[in-house]
């Protein structure tokens, strides 16, 4: 990934940056230039707390090339209680505990490395809110 | 706004075409639609194709086809939708010709997928997908469907098997048709054994990589009648998109693109779901079947699973769907499938698709979607 285009992405991926509209209250993460429900264009920008549910979930077994010695590994959207919705991996879980409603949180991992001379990725995955 | 006629299709054998560069099994379709139609020449041209850069390293691929067609200087335009790409490129065409700006119009689709490893396959196609928030985390598009699986699963209490019943269905179909890439039969065990690729789906719940092109050729309905061509009318057209990433959706076990260019094509065409008598819908995951035939209004939320076990989508059913083998069995070059279901609903509206022939077929629609549903094209067609 091109640096500034990852650069770009540290208020998202480091700080879980997100804006809540403040004409209609929706939240967005990633934050956007205009609110498709109400189209209020000014946001005020929260840090999400990490906790959520998994709405959906599958384990990927043929990743692609970033991915490749990760596999097989669970990926799934999460509601955010803070609002927004995510597409993240699910770390260390057993997958045969995956499934709707499941509480997580978010945690701060390495995403994925590419190669030789390139960027570590880094950003959120989710792992079970065990109490 | 004109009416408009699809009058010549032209559709080769898809499969691995090491053989064939992308130019030679583009130009061979178009040839062969042309022909069809009785045409020799066209005034413009719309083609769909996804990535030509990444498969083939070529962009700038309207310029590349229009002159190894050998149609010199025609307006030539290459349209990408990700996978709705041939839908697309057919839309534009009516347009075109409806509102009388050109006579005869040539709709295409191509790509060439297996030029490049199954890796630089699999990135190629990811990029329908939102790279930025979708694809950081790995999720593959086997992977974006399994999750609408798994949420109609929960939510319907859809069954694995249903799933596979698609894939049955499909290759059953496809068998008959000799353009298919994977002309065989295959059981539900079959599904329910194969390679794991994205939990709940395997290998064969998959559309697979697929060469291949496909051609159709438009004109208006009473210049059509007037030089006595058979084919077929198109009477409704709808296009619609949605959030780029499945998880901006509210219902994920719903395709709002497909509902919304279904309700703007039956709208346009006076028809309603029960009205269709066979359908060509994007299967490029066994789920996505079941999800689209809830969305096009032919079943109730929740109940495609059950239609498909019932044998209601088969070619004898109440709503025969895919008839063609569908993207499953008959192959997915992606920019190619949306023209392919026009060219499949021509044939079959013609009563001309042989041993797969939807008896007393009048009226059929065509559904092609990109990436996850952020984009979908809705045609309707009726015997001329």
């Amino acid at each position: 990934m091109p640096p500034a285009r990852s650069w770009r992405k540290y208020p998202q991926t480091y700080r879980l940056e997100a804006a809540r509209c403040k004409k209609c209250g929706a939240t967005y993460f990633p934050p956007r230039l205009i609110c498709p429900e109400c189209k209020g264009r000014d946001f005020e920008t929260f840090r999400m707390k990490g906790t959520g549910k998994i709405l959906t979930h599958t384990v990927v077994r043929t990743p692609a090339h970033e991915f490749a010695g990760q596999a097989p590994f669970a990926v799934g959207i999460v509601q955010m209680d803070d609002g927004p919705r995510l597409t993240v991996q699910i770390a260390d879980v057993d997958f045969a505990e995956l499934r709707v409603g499941l509480p997580v949180r978010l945690e701060f991992r390495r995403i994925f490395c590419e190669g030789d001379s390139g960027i570590i990725q880094y950003g959120h995955k989710a792992v079970p809110a065990r109490a | 706004m004109r009416d408009v006629a699809v009058i010549g299709v032209g559709m080769q054998k898809w499969g691995e075409l090491w053989e064939k560069s992308a130019r030679d099994i583009f130009v061979e379709s178009a040839l062969l639609a042309m022909d069809d139609a009785g045409v020799e020449r066209i005034d413009s041209m719309y083609v769909g194709s996804m990535s030509p850069g990444i498969f083939s390293a070529q962009e700038h691929l309207e310029s590349v086809l229009a002159d190894y067609l050998g149609a010199k200087h025609i307006p030539a335009t290459r349209v990408e939708s990700a996978c709705a790409s041939g839908g697309l490129a057919f839309r534009l065409a009516f347009m075109d010709v409806a509102s009388g700006m050109s006579d005869v119009v040539l709709a295409g689709g191509i790509e060439k997928m297996t030029d490049v490893s199954g890796g630089e396959a699999t990135h190629a196609l990811a990029t329908a997908a939102d790279m930025m928030w979708e694809g950081y985390s790995g999720v593959t598009f086997p992977g974006l469907y399994a999750m609408m699986a798994v949420a109609h699963m929960d939510r319907y209490g859809t069954k694995r098997e249903q799933l596979a019943e698609v894939a049955v269905k499909n290759h059953a179909n496809g068998f008959l048709n000799e353009r298919a890439q994977f002309r065989m039969k295959i059981t539900v065990d079959d599904v329910l054994n194969s390679v794991k690729v994205a939990d709940p789906l395997n290998i064969l719940d998959c559309s697979p990589i697929t060469d291949g092109a496909a051609a159709v050729v438009l004109m208006p309905l009473e210049m059509a009648k007037k030089l006595k061509r058979s084919g077929a009318k198109v009477i409704g057209s709808g296009h619609a998109t949605d959030t780029i990433a499945l998880h901006g959706r509210e219902d994920m076990t719903a395709l709002k693109a497909v509902s919304e260019a279904a309700k703007r094509a039956y709208a346009m065409a006076g028809k309603r779901p029960q009205d269709i008598q066979l359908a060509e819908v994007h299967d490029c995951f066994t789920i996505a079947e079941i999800v689209v035939s809830e969305s096009l209004g032919f079943f109730e939320a929740g109940q495609g699973g059950p239609a498909v076990e019932r044998g209601e989508t088969a070619r004898g059913g109440r709503i025969p769907i895919n008839a063609s083998g569908g993207l499953k069995s008959k192959g997915h070059p992606v920019g190619a499938t949306g023209i392919a279901q026009i060219v499949e609903l021509v044939e079959q509206l013609r009563g001309a698709a042989g041993p797969r022939q939807v008896k007393n077929a009048r009226v059929g629609l065509a559904q092609n979607m990109g990436g996850s549903g952020g984009s979908c094209l809705v045609h309707i067609l009726e015997v001329m």
